[in-house]
């Protein structure tokens, strides 16, 4: 009996290879899908890349009137940054406090959808994304009003005495950091949940039956099963927080800027193309090195 | 390794389960003795993952104790429990190799040096070399291996096992119930063995418990319950019975006297479970013997007169099939010892017995003989 259950098992290895006019044809068809994609990115993506690269490489000198020349100015890259590193770190630090919060209120936001919400799951999903349909600019100004003087949140933290009689929250940089946190977040959740969701919960079950308390089975099982997910989740949330202008904008003063605001102020202000350029690829080398190394580590980590 | 005390036998006392108001296990008790090697034998869907599940600690009894010696475990959380589960669906951890998926047991406990253990079980389980495999680039009988191979290494008191073998071809089959039975003997772990294959749970088992809709329907040795079932379910499920719809009609001395569509039988009291009403009057059918119809059959059997509608051979024995005057077809197994009569099918023969090997179940009062073979779940098969 059980001999013959199994013989439908191993028949399938058998088939033959399809023939080779075929298979050629079939080498040839992930290319073909490319072409529209890699079409657009080369017009829209790379040919500006090269034609920033050389606008930060222009004569420093030179304005939008007078014309720019591209005089290989590489000293543009140490100028720029020498005036604006603390912008340049504050991005970073503060795009990297947004995600830690956004982690610790997005884990378990994406564990609990995906693992326990049962027929609510769907409708919590849509809460997540609701908010993405209303424009990124009304969102923030609606945290203005939150966070404003004279709102009710601060209103509450005065009278628990976690801010002073005169303490705010607007315009300070924890106004700025909980607003990407809040902009950013669905971003993180979004990766995070598709991964809980195929975690299959009788490998917890497993782990709990191999002596492993809720919390190594956490750190053993659930979390390197994540991964993928997390690792998604902390780049789309973490790269476009780092080049945010909009939330240092209106929720902080210039005092919160970030690199964003900078290179805003620079192409549409300012008019210093060849600063504006130069702080740009600085920010994309400086975000794609963190990236990579990011990536590196969360690869290779041992996850035993 | 023993890891704590023994801590002695198993039982389950008043358990029951139901999810909504559907009842998986329905007031279970039983007790497996503490070192035995105990299998829970049952259709698809009776209860028996449940019943695990419950042991180990992963579904919350809704009464009911499990208790192992003197302590109630039924509320303690599975990682504190020293019972260990080989998963019906292997549960390997896909993100580990084979290496650490065995060490896992070991490691949350704290123990450093696993090295040693795991290639010893690896290799018990013929998966030397598979160490830096993931889950996902083996067979489904590796697999399954694998899973037995992280369970057995923590040595836990009881040992539940989940169709362990259901994926394995029949000779790595056989050789790893031997395997698992020499490792139970040797380790003297509580092995509760869960299959859908009676042969197994009758070579390998200490006692067999019969489940049957969340109920346990008969709990013994594997011959005490082939040899004298307590159910028509248990009769029919293991192995295979002629039950003769009958009625009490009397007793003579030690002996039962039914009829049955005109015809009297005595069995005696000892064989029956039911000593008044509607019955089944049960014999095996390799405890029937089958002669020409002009033959006298031997003084102080039972016989039964019909004739012979199929014929087959099966090697080791002839399996018949023989029409009664009422119209039921029994099943009568000929060993092909060479001595036997072969018969042909339109043939008259007649089918008898030694009393001492019929037994009586009692029965509902409409129900008809029930003869025709009960089809044998594929091994193998489940849910
Ligand atoms: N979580 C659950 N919710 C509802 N019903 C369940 C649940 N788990 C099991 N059941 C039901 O309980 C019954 C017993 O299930 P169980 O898994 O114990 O069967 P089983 O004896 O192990 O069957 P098999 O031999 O096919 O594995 C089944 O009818 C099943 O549908
Ligand atoms: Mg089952």
């Amino acid at each position: 009996m059980s001999a013959l259950a199994h013989v439908p098992i191993g028949s399938g290895q058998s088939a033959s290879p399809p023939p080779a006019a075929r298979s050629g044809r079939y080498r040839l068809l992930p290319y073909l899908l490319l072409l529209p994609g890699a079409a657009w990115l080369v017009l829209f993506f790379a040919v500006p890349l090269v034609q920033l690269a050389a606008a930060s490489l222009y004569d420093p000198t030179g304005s939008i009137s007078t014309g720019y020349v591209l005089t290989w100015a590489f000293d543009n890259y140490p100028t720029a940054l020498r005036a604006y590193w603390p912008q340049f770190a504050r991005s970073f630090l503060y795009a990297g406090i947004a995600l830690v919060l956004a982690l610790l209120m997005g884990y378990p936001l994406a564990y609990a959808i995906a693992q326990k919400a049962g027929r609510w799951k769907n409708l919590l999903l849509v809460c997540v994304i609701a908010p993405m349909f209303t424009s990124f600019l009304v969102r923030t100004l609606a945290w203005k009003t939150i966070l404003s003087d004279n709102g009710w949140l601060v209103g509450l933290l005065r009278d628990v005495h976690l801010l002073g009689p005169d303490g705010r929250l607007l315009a300070t940089p924890i106004a700025v950091v909980l607003g990407l946190t809040y902009n950013f977040l669905p971003f993180l959740v979004l990766p995070l949940y598709a991964s809980l969701e195929r975690l299959d919960y009788r490998l917890l079950e497993a782990s709990s039956d191999l002596y492993a308390s809720p919390l190594k089975t956490f750190r053993r099982v659930t979390l390197p099963l994540s991964m993928p997910g997390l690792i998604a989740g902390t780049l789309l949330f973490f790269i476009p927080a780092t080049g945010d202008y909009i939330n240092a904008e209106l929720l902080g003063t210039p005092n919160e800027y970030m690199i964003g605001n900078v290179i805003d102020s620079a192409f549409l202000v300012r008019l210093d193309y060849p600063q504006g350029a130069a702080l740009s690829f600085l920010l994309m080398s400086t975000i794609l090195a963190v990236v990579f190394v990011y990536l590196r580590r969360a690869g290779t980590e041992e996850v035993l | 390794m023993a890891r704590e005390t023994p801590a002695g036998d198993l039982r389950l006392a008043n358990l029951t389960k139901t999810f909504g108001a559907f009842t998986a296990v329905d007031d279970l008790s039983l007790t497996v003795p503490q070192g035995s090697f105990f299998a829970l034998l049952g259709a698809s869907g009776c209860g028996k993952t449940t019943t695990l599940r419950m042991v180990a600690g992963l579904e919350e009894p809704t009464s009911g104790q499990v208790l192992l010696g003197d302590r109630d475990i039924a509320r303690l959380r599975p990682y504190k429990r020293p019972v260990n589960t080989v998963f019906q669906s292997y549960a390997l951890f896909p993100h580990l190799d084979i290496f650490e998926n065995v060490a896992f047991g070991l490691r949350r406990r704290g123990i450093r040096s696993v090295d040693g253990q795991v290639r010893q079980m690896l290799s018990l389980v013929q998966l030397d070399g598979y160490e830096r495999r993931r889950p996902a680039q083996l067979s489904g009988g590796q697999q399954q291996r694998v899973a037995l191979a992280r369970a057995l290494i923590n040595h836990p008191q009881v040992l539940l096992l989940d169709e362990p073998l259901g994926a394995l071809d029949l000779k790595l089959r056989r050789q790893m119930q031997i395997e698992l039975k020499r490792i139970q003997t040797e380790v003297g772990i509580t092995f509760v063995h869960v299959t859908h294959d009676q042969e197994e749970a009758m070579t390998m088992a200490d006692t067999v418990a019969v489940m049957n809709a969340g109920r346990i329907d008969q709990l013994g040795a594997p011959a005490e319950i082939y040899e004298f079932p307590a159910t028509a379910f248990v009769a029919n499920f293991l192995g295979q019975s002629n039950l003769i719809a009958c009625d009490v009609s009397g007793g003579s001395g030690d002996d039962l006297l039914v009829t049955a569509h005109g015809a009297r039988f005595s069995v005696p009291a000892g064989r029956s479970r039911t000593d008044n009403g509607p019955v089944f009057l049960g014999v095996r059918p390799e405890k029937l013997h089958l002669v020409g119809a002009a033959v006298q059959v031997p003084g102080g059997s039972q016989h039964l007169e019909g004739v012979v509608t199929d014929a087959s051979y099966v090697g080791v024995s002839t399996q018949y099939l023989l029409r009664t005057g009422w119209g039921t077809e029994l099943s009568v197994f000929v060993a092909n010892s060479g001595a036997q009569q072969r018969f042909a099918v339109g043939e008259r023969a007649v089918a008898y017995w030694d009393p001492q090997h019929a037994f009586l179940l009692g029965r509902d009062a409409d129900e008809p003989d029930r003869t025709t073979p009960v089809l044998d779940e594929p091994v193998g098969a489940s849910s």
